[in-house]
């Protein structure tokens, strides 16, 4: 079986200083990731070189079978396109469309088309629906990060990535968010990678690999 | 994408109002100058043409040819019926064309003349006939439609040659429309036509014969001798300089065409050296009007030009304020999957749209201005503007806009290309 993830001796240093180095791992379809760490421990750059939007000095990525590190700009852009799907910590909807237009925006992205139903019923299941029409500024945090969690998922990704999902929310909507995390990508078949230095969210998901301060060891 | 481009300019409605209000008044500015410009050399020329020459009472020339070419202002005064009897015989003269001038029907002027002046400008009746007794009138087309006039109509004419500057009506002679002439384009469509002789019996003044009198219907003198002619010619212009002043049937002014080049050579110099009338050439005159008038024009395309600079430069500032501004939005998007071309796609889209409906207001303003002149001030109903008759020129105006509108969103749509996505999502984050 294709694994929908596979990172295999990946080292990516900034100058002279080494960020990650040797990081190899798996994760199978529906399978579930947490990237533990403190911060600059490099789980950003392993989301970055995992999304393509760094390449690895050493090392290679496969996505569903297909090498994102070895590939072009455009085709690298084309291959996260339809493979993955990204959450940030801040950064989650573009500020000028109201939640239905950005989820419109991505599937249109993602597919070519746009299914209205499909918007519907993940807006009812991760409870933000009755602000299908409001923009960004004027919902609250843990609104708007809901609605990102629906922006990432309505192209159907293989892979999930999300990049500190919780760390700018309070216990109730941690805790929300994080079971509407699983629970979506699980209705949906997609598997899940977070990288986090949020321990909240250990109970949730047991399968973890730790990042060093000098980024250098894998648990 | 050009959705997404819709809802940033929406999402900053007044940054994108004042640039589009910036480039609209640009435009609005070069359709007007444009418009008003290209109508006015049109409409002189038009009204001109076929007229050699204009005689009249001596005066500023260029307001013998507005008050008898272009009927805009007050005439120098009038001159000897004898003058056309004399110009008539002159060989070198194809047609005259006498004018009596001093009546209004509600702003439109009434024009005694004869039928050949519709002639000039190739007229032809959409209904009814040529004046040709007494009190009988044919209205332009623009008169007979804004006043709602048909045939028969009967409407007395007031002294005076504007809409209430005159001194009384002329009760005691009221016209009659028996003609309605065909649009022309040109100033006949704002006339009342009659003879000279309603004219002059409108005004009380005498006359009889006159049509024998001045050899209205003979034809020139095609084959006389041409010293015989000028030896003629000096005698009666002898004779109108001692005429001067009598309270005689006169008319306004003669416009002329000539039968060779000869006339163009010496019949200006023999009328303002041996009588007391005045000749001008159109053709001078409305070369030196457009020249003084250009300067102008000239000046007022320059403003607006810089103004479409200004509007463009506006654009620009404001497209890049906004990419610095949302540059994690556009990074964002190219992480949910839109290309670079695509975002690039969106920058452009923006300053477009801004150009385009800039430029499509500034249109319809400069129009709607120029309607609004046109109703306030009549000089320039007077030379025929049409506020509303498009020009191809509009269209050169309306594509440099979108140049400008592109070129300035060229540079901010370029730092689409230079963005670092993992440096710029790690700030955002």
């Amino acid at each position: 079986m294709t694994a929908v993830l596979a990172a295999r001796d990946l080292s990516k240093a900034f100058g002279a200083t080494s960020i990650l180095s040797g990081a190899s791992f798996e994760l199978q379809s529906g399978e579930h990731l947490l990237l533990l760490g403190p911060s600059g421990s490099g789980k950003s750059t392993l989301i970055n070189l995992v999304t393509g939007l760094l390449t690895p000095d050493t090392g290679e990525i496969v996505i569903a079978g297909e090498p994102m590190s070895s590939l072009g700009p455009t085709a690298r852009d084309d291959l996260r396109r339809r493979r993955i799907g990204i959450i940030f910590q801040t950064l989650r909807l573009v500020s000028a469309l109201s939640v239905r237009a950005n989820l419109r925006l991505a599937q249109k992205l993602s597919h070519g088309q746009v299914d209205d139903v499909e918007i519907d019923r993940l807006l009812e299941a991760l409870g933000v629906a009755h602000r299908a029409n409001a923009k960004p500024r004027a919902m609250s945090q843990g609104e708007v990060q809901r609605a990102a969690i629906a922006r990432a998922l309505v192209g159907r990704p293989d892979l999930l990535v999300a990049d500190e999902p919780t760390s700018a929310l309070d216990d109730a909507n941690a805790e929300r968010i994080a079971q509407l995390l699983i629970e979506t990508a699980r209705s949906q078949g997609s598997t899940l990678l977070i990288a986090t230095h949020d321990q909240r969210l250990r109970p949730f998901i047991p399968n973890s690999l730790t990042l060093g301060c000098s980024a250098r060891e894998a648990t | 994408m050009l959705s997404l481009a819709l809802a940033y300019m929406r999402d900053r409605q007044l940054a994108t109002g004042l640039n589009m209000l910036l480039l609209a008044l640009a435009v609005a500015t070069l359709t007007i100058l444009l418009l008003a410009s290209t109508q006015l050399v049109d409409r002189m020329t038009r009204n001109a043409q076929g007229i050699d020459l204009v005689v009249g009472a001596k005066g500023s020339p260029l307001q013998l040819i507005l008050s008898s070419i272009y009927q805009m202002d007050q005439p120098t005064g009038n001159i000897p019926l004898a003058s056309i009897d004399m110009l008539r015989r002159d060989p070198a003269v194809a047609q005259v064309v006498p004018l009596a001038l001093g009546d209004n029907f509600r702003g439109y002027r009434i024009v005694g003349t004869e039928a050949s002046y519709a002639g000039v400008y190739g007229a032809q009746l959409a209904s009814g006939r040529m004046f040709d007794e007494h009190g009988e009138a044919v209205m332009g087309a623009e008169v007979a439609a804004k006043l709602g006039a048909g045939l028969g109509q009967k409407f007395v004419g007031s002294h005076g040659l504007g809409d209430g500057g005159g001194a009384g009506e002329h009760h005691s002679h009221p016209f009659t429309t028996v003609g309605i002439l065909r649009s022309t384009g040109t100033v006949l469509d704002r006339l009342i036509l009659t003879s000279v002789e309603t004219v002059w019996d409108v005004h009380g003044i005498a006359h009889e014969g006159e049509g024998q009198q001045h050899g209205e219907s003979e034809e020139p003198h095609e084959h006389a001798d041409e010293q015989e002619a000028h030896a003629e010619q000096e005698h009666d212009a002898q004779a109108l300089t001692e005429s001067g002043g009598q309270l005689t049937p006169e008319v306004t002014a003669l416009l002329v065409r000539y039968r060779n080049a000869a006339g163009a050579i010496r019949i200006p110099s023999m009328i303002n050296r041996q009588t007391d009338m005045q000749a001008a050439v159109p053709a001078i005159e409305t070369t030196r009007l457009l020249s003084l008038l250009g300067v102008g024009i000239e000046g007022a395309r320059l403003f607006a030009w810089l103004l479409a600079a200004v509007g463009g430069l506006s654009i620009f500032v404001t497209l890049l304020n906004a990419t610095n501004a949302r540059e994690a939005d556009l990074a964002l998007l190219r992480v949910m999957g839109a290309t670079r071309a695509r975002v690039f796609g969106t920058v452009m889209a923006e300053g477009l749209m801004t150009a385009l409906v800039g430029g499509f207001l500034g249109v319809l303003i400069g129009h709607s201005v120029l309607a609004a002149a046109t109703r306030s001030f009549s000089a320039l109903g007077d030379i025929g503007m049409q506020p509303w008759q498009p020009h191809p020129g509009e269209l050169a105006i309306f594509g440099a806009m979108v140049a400008i509108g592109l070129a300035a969103a060229l540079i901010p749509a370029l730092r689409v290309f230079k963005i670092d996505l993992a440096a710029t999502l790690a700030r955002a984050s």
